[in-house]
């Protein structure tokens, strides 16, 4: 069985390369892509419209493996979070995840483990049987791991298995009890407030620690321009450190916690105005790495709720790459930079054989029209909760379909 | 004209009630935050008639007979609850109050189905408080009543604002053109967040003082000058509001003890002096004596409207049940 996608602009960010083309994929795999292709009897040919085909988005922080919504966003591998109802921190649980994931029917899903025991930030986790079982990365997901002794033997020893441990940049203390950024409008709400200074601190040192041992950190998600800078100047030093951001950072500032509206609410919290035009910044100048949803969906009863008692969180497949695509349309980040932040930049760190459109590596793909002017709207969404800040948004983009190992698993209209 | 009613509103909803010939143009009261001078001057205006009433043997004018109002505090207060309670009274309503041992809260109920609850016993007033910044505002939305916040977090206590006006332009005439010091936790305070707001817009110069651990970030940017050392935030200051100072801010280490605070930020005769000399002293208590105030000070009638404030208390309260109320009683005008 032979599909030839033809008529498509084709980007694929491990190489640079973007030309129209065509693409050729048979059992599962890219056999073929160039300008001109010998269409072999029985090739079922499928007219991309001028499209965009990239490869599938391989979305490095998810908090739930949202089956319909993921492959609506253009997902097609997500790295699940240890931070489930049983945590992933053994390889039983591991196996269990990656086994359910192969049934079959939907984007692969790779477990991320915990990096210390229950994530306790004491004792350190199985992250050999863990990696080998399937864990692509270890992480105590919202947690730090704060104490800076365990964190060195964490990188010491994970250096070993050349296991990537993901830090959530938050120095716990300073972080206390807050659930906005500090700053005017968590003052004029009467909110408490998180400053920028409790996620630059845990980066700079973690930055040490990595020079120090030689391992690699990844920050898991940051939301400041501190946080920029400290990871361009440790990238400078020649740490190993790289870092996420996530769209709604790139969209949205404090101001949109005004009415104590909970969607807002997000673990780091919503900055200032110049956060978020560094965040795209340090996207454009290839400081930050990966591009990540955070998709966290979580019910109106969690949400509805005075606003330091609800839960943080915001659902993200769907929205992904209209939201990504907003500072390529206002000519401040270049399209092939972005698709990598969400390609080829994770399948490297995770050490993934997809995020490319190589000839034999595994037909995850995405194609998607990123001009179509439309309206967000939380009706049109298949996630599975609806806590999005985005409803009624004007945006560009909509994905078209998504094929993960040459089945296609979404197809939008035509 | 174009009804095309799918078309989703292009912005979330703005926090402002339309434009309308009304003096009270909101249904409810959850702050000083987006009242316009005008609407704060018809509150006080509304406010001193009842101050003249309240000194009366017969204080009470039934007018609002037969309405319902309901006080539900998550937070413990006696005097806001029962100030509130007095001002529901004097003006006939029926008043049933639930404070947060009673409520069912604790059994793991959420505000909104509290808010569907009280609903349907249709009250015409609900007066609430709670510990959490924006909680009134969130139950509000839910309720069909007019809402009044008797103190949400640290966020807004309007009516304490309201009461504090009152008193200064009584005592002083005016508001505007006053220097008016707040000192104290300022961080941790809705009473100071409502005041900066209400001052700021009736054309007072507002002063923090405060040691920079209980000023909260940014705090310079909502209009007010801010000091950190006494003498220096009391020079010329016709008006000083105290805050008190909860005990426990010892424990998060925002100070290293009550002795050092009254040392250097409690109001005493000798820092009083640096303000002019007929400066008014108000404290929305309780208070801490000897901590955030000397006693001899607090005493001083001549400088101390403290009690002053206490009766101002009802009768902004009145004003306020009154004009949210007006709507139920064919609008009429006082």
């Amino acid at each position: 069985m032979t599909d030839i996608y033809s008529n498509a602009r084709i980007i694929d960010p491990a190489t640079g390369f973007d030309d129209m083309a065509a693409l050729v994929i048979s059992d599962g795999k890219i056999t073929a892509c160039s300008q001109d292709i010998n269409t072999p009897d029985g090739a079922n040919i499928i007219d991309c419209g001028g499209r965009i085909l990239c490869p599938g988005f391989i979305d490095m922080r998810a908090h739930a493996v949202d089956a319909v919504a993921a492959p609506a966003g253009g997902i097609t591998t997500i790295i699940l979070q240890p931070d489930q109802n049983t945590m992933i921190d053994t390889d039983a649980v591991v196996e269990r995840i990656r086994r359910r994931a192969e049934d079959g029917g939907s984007s692969r899903v790779y477990p991320m483990g915990t990096a210390t025991q229950r994530m306790e930030g004491v004792q350190l986790a199985e992250i050999g049987q863990m990696q080998q079982s399937g864990a692509v990365a270890f992480t105590d997901c919202r947690k730090s791991v704060a104490n800076a002794q365990v964190m060195r033997r964490l990188l010491e020893y994970s250096s070993y298995f050349d296991a990537l441990i993901v830090q959530y940049p938050e120095d716990a203390s300073l972080a206390a009890g807050g659930v906005a950024h500090e700053g005017e409008t968590a003052t004029r709400l009467g909110l408490a407030g998180i400053p920028v200074a409790a996620e630059a601190i845990q980066i700079e040192r973690d930055a040490r620690l990595a020079e120090m041992t030689g391992a690699r950190v990844h920050f898991s998600l940051i939301s400041a321009r501190e946080s920029v800078d400290a990871v361009r100047t440790a990238k400078k030093r020649g740490a190993k450190v790289t870092c996420s951001t996530a769209p709604h950072y790139l969209m949205l500032n404090d101001n949109a916690l005004e009415g104590y509206r909970t969607f807002a609410k997000v673990m780091p919290p919503l900055r200032e105005e110049t956060d978020r035009i560094a965040l795209i910044d340090g996207l454009a100048d290839g400081t930050i790495d990966t591009l990540v949803s955070d998709h966290d969906p979580k019910s109106a009863d969690v949400k509805r709720l005075p606003f330091a008692q609800a839960d943080h969180g915001i659902i993200g497949f769907e929205t992904l790459l209209p939201l990504a695509l907003a500072p390529v349309h206002a000519g401040k980040l270049e399209l092939m930079t972005m698709l990598a932040c969400l390609t080829s930049a994770p399948a490297k760190l995770l050490g993934l054989e997809t995020g490319t459109l190589a000839v034999g590596a595994p037909a995850d793909i995405v194609i998607f029209d990123p001009d179509r002017p439309r309206r967000l709207s939380v009706d049109d969404l298949l996630s599975s909760a609806k806590n999005t800040p985005f409803d009624s948004l004007p945006v560009q983009g909509q994905v078209w379909q998504t094929i993960v190992g040459g089945k296609t698993l979404f197809r939008g209209e035509p | 004209m174009n009804t095309q009613s799918t078309t989703p509103h292009p912005y979330p909803r703005a926090d402002v009630d339309p434009p309308s010939g009304s003096l009270f143009p909101h249904k409810h009261l959850l702050g000083i935050w987006n009242l316009d001078p005008t609407t704060i001057k018809f509150l006080l205006d509304t406010a001193d008639k009842y101050v003249d009433q309240n000194r009366q043997a017969r204080k009470n004018t039934p007018i609002c007979a037969g309405l319902t109002q309901i006080n539900l505090f998550f937070e413990n207060s006696t005097r806001t609850l029962m100030s509130f309670e007095i001002a529901g009274k004097r003006l006939g309503m029926d008043t049933v109050s639930m404070a947060t041992s009673s409520s069912s809260i604790k059994k793991g109920e959420t505000l909104l189905d509290t808010a569907a609850t009280l609903n349907a016993m249709h009250p015409d007033v609900l007066v609430m408080r709670h510990a959490d910044s924006g909680a009134v505002k969130l139950l509000s939305e839910k309720m069909e009543c007019a809402v009044i916040n008797a103190g949400d977090g640290r966020a807004e206590h309007p009516t304490q604002g309201l009461l504090d006006a009152l008193t200064i332009r009584r005592r002083k005439g005016k508001i505007h053109g006053q220097t008016i010091v707040i000192s104290g936790d300022i961080a941790h305070s809705r009473v100071a967040r409502s005041n900066i707001y209400l001052l700021n817009a009736m054309g007072a110069r507002v002063r923090l003082v405060a040691p920079p651990t209980l000023l909260p970030k940014d705090i310079d940017q909502l209009g007010v000058e801010v000091f950190h050392r006494m003498d220096e935030g009391l020079k010329g200051a016709d008006v000083v509001m105290m805050l008190r100072l909860q005990q426990e801010r010892m424990k998060g280490a925002f100070l290293p003890s009550l002795r050092e605070y009254y040392q250097y930020w409690g109001l005493t005769r000798e820092k009083l002096a640096c303000a002019k000399d007929d400066v008014l002293v108000m404290h929305p208590g309780p208070m801490n004596r000897g901590v955030e105030i000397a006693s001899d000070i607090a005493d001083d009638i001549n400088r101390s409207a403290i009690e002053k404030q206490v009766e101002m208390g009802v009768a902004v309260r009145m004003a306020c049940l009154d004009i949210l109320t007006r709507n139920l009683r064919g609008g009429e005008m006082q």
